[in-house]
């Protein structure tokens, strides 16, 4: 019995350490950020791979699921004669919730995990340790521009997938099913408000960017350096960042009360 | 590092494209209105606001001309709606507000019915006539009460 609650312990003691660790690598990151030498180009490169890369598979993925929301919603609508309802329903939806969390988690499959991947096999091969014998930081050298890159681009991308995703679902139901354009856009623009919906939206894709760029740097920091663990490291940031996207997406909206 | 210029470029084209998307959602779709004419904020006072909310439209003839911006309870227990509305519409100091319900089921919001005077309501001042919300309830237990079922 005691062993039980020694077991639940120490378990907690090192998940509490875990997080602890993580906190203070966010600290060492920000801390990071004020301290020069500014390497602007730095941030150029992490932001091609983290943003420019990502813009195909966003607006695919966005304009696909404008369509299903498109048909899938017209169906049920339409039973109630309710189908200008249409551009409103798919406006929230997207705009409040499915943009920022499912683009949140295609950026942490696409970006995250190559971010870990990429430094853990630096870590693996000791470039990190070599930059340390340079008396160059590792974080400000390698992780920052990185974590900052995805921070800037998940609000961007997030944006280009909520518009190819209502132009999806205007594809479909209005060119498809017949709906008139003009109902579909003014049911959209009246039932969107900025300050509610528009920017709970934004500040939803810029936490899930710093959470994703703070779990994908830490978990290639923190790697066991050989190959199993840079696997283990880009699955374990994959898994973590999904899982915390989606806690923090309920987080944000019951806190914005809407 | 060497700077890359096609790298740059691409990169200056993402966020613009970005750029461009959120300016889509927040300008068009969010409604965010830059310069925004000069407004005024008129008062006016109701028994029963019904299920009228901030932010609702302000119409004339149909023609959106503002958005309610407050709702207070007045010291007579009355409900005291501020609308912010479009300084150069001139709306006649006679002018009544009514609290109208778009379609049956729809969202309320205010019609302006213009009165016959030159003179028109300056910033702050309040609509003498004013028709309460019509509740569909009310109406359907009258109606109820009238045919004495």
């Amino acid at each position: 019995m005691i062993s039980v609650i020694r077991t639940l312990g120490g378990r907690t003691i090192e998940q509490l350490e875990g997080l602890g660790r993580v906190a203070v690598f966010g600290g060492l990151i920000t801390g990071a950020i004020f301290r020069g030498p500014t390497r602007f180009g730095f941030f150029v490169r992490a932001l091609y791979d983290a943003g420019v890369l990502s813009v195909a598979l966003i607006a695919l993925s966005g304009f696909t699921v404008g369509m299903v929301l498109g048909l899938q919603l017209f169906n049920v609508l339409s039973r109630f004669g309710a189908d200008e309802g249409l551009g409103a329903v798919v406006g929230l939806a997207l705009i409040r919730e499915l943009g920022p969390v499912v683009c949140g988690l295609l950026v942490t499959g696409r970006a995250g995990s190559a971010v870990t991947a990429e430094i853990g096999t630096m870590k693996a091969t000791e470039q990190l340790d070599g930059l340390r014998m340079m008396a160059i930081d590792p974080v400000h050298f390698v992780a920052m521009p990185r974590a900052l890159a995805l921070t800037f681009a998940m609000p961007l991308l997030n944006a280009i997938f909520i518009v190819f995703a209502i132009a999806g679902a205007f594809a479909i139901g209005v060119a498809n099913q017949g709906l008139d354009a003009g109902v579909y856009q003014s049911g959209l623009e009246n039932a969107v408000q900025f300050r509610q919906d528009v920017a709970q939206s934004l500040l939803k894709s810029l936490v899930f960017g710093i959470l994703i760029g703070l779990v994908a740097t830490y978990k290639g920091h923190h790697c066991a350096p050989n190959a199993v663990g840079v696997a283990r490291a880009t699955t374990s940031t994959v898994v973590t960042a999904s899982v915390v996207i989606l806690l923090s997406d309920y987080v944000i909206t019951a806190l914005w009360g809407v | 590092m060497q700077s890359n210029a096609t790298r740059d470029l691409v990169v200056g084209l993402f966020v613009l494209l970005g750029l461009l998307a959120l300016s889509y959602l927040s300008l068009q779709v969010g409604g965010v209105e830059l310069s925004s004419g000069e407004k005024i904020v008129l008062e006016a006072t109701f028994d029963d606001i019904g299920g009228l909310s901030a932010r609702a439209p302000v119409r004339v003839a149909g023609v959106k001309i503002g958005q309610v911006s407050g709702i207070d309870l007045d010291e007579d227990l009355r409900a005291t709606v501020r609308l912010e509305v479009d300084a150069d519409v001139g709306l006649s100091i006679d002018s009544s507000a009514a609290i109208r319900t778009a379609g049956l089921l729809g969202d309320q919001f205010i019609a302006v019915e213009l009165g016959a005077e030159d003179e028109v309501l300056l910033d702050g001042e309040a609509f003498q006539f004013t028709e309460s919300a019509l509740s569909i309830e009310r109406l359907v237990g009258q109606l109820v009460h009238d045919a004495g079922v």
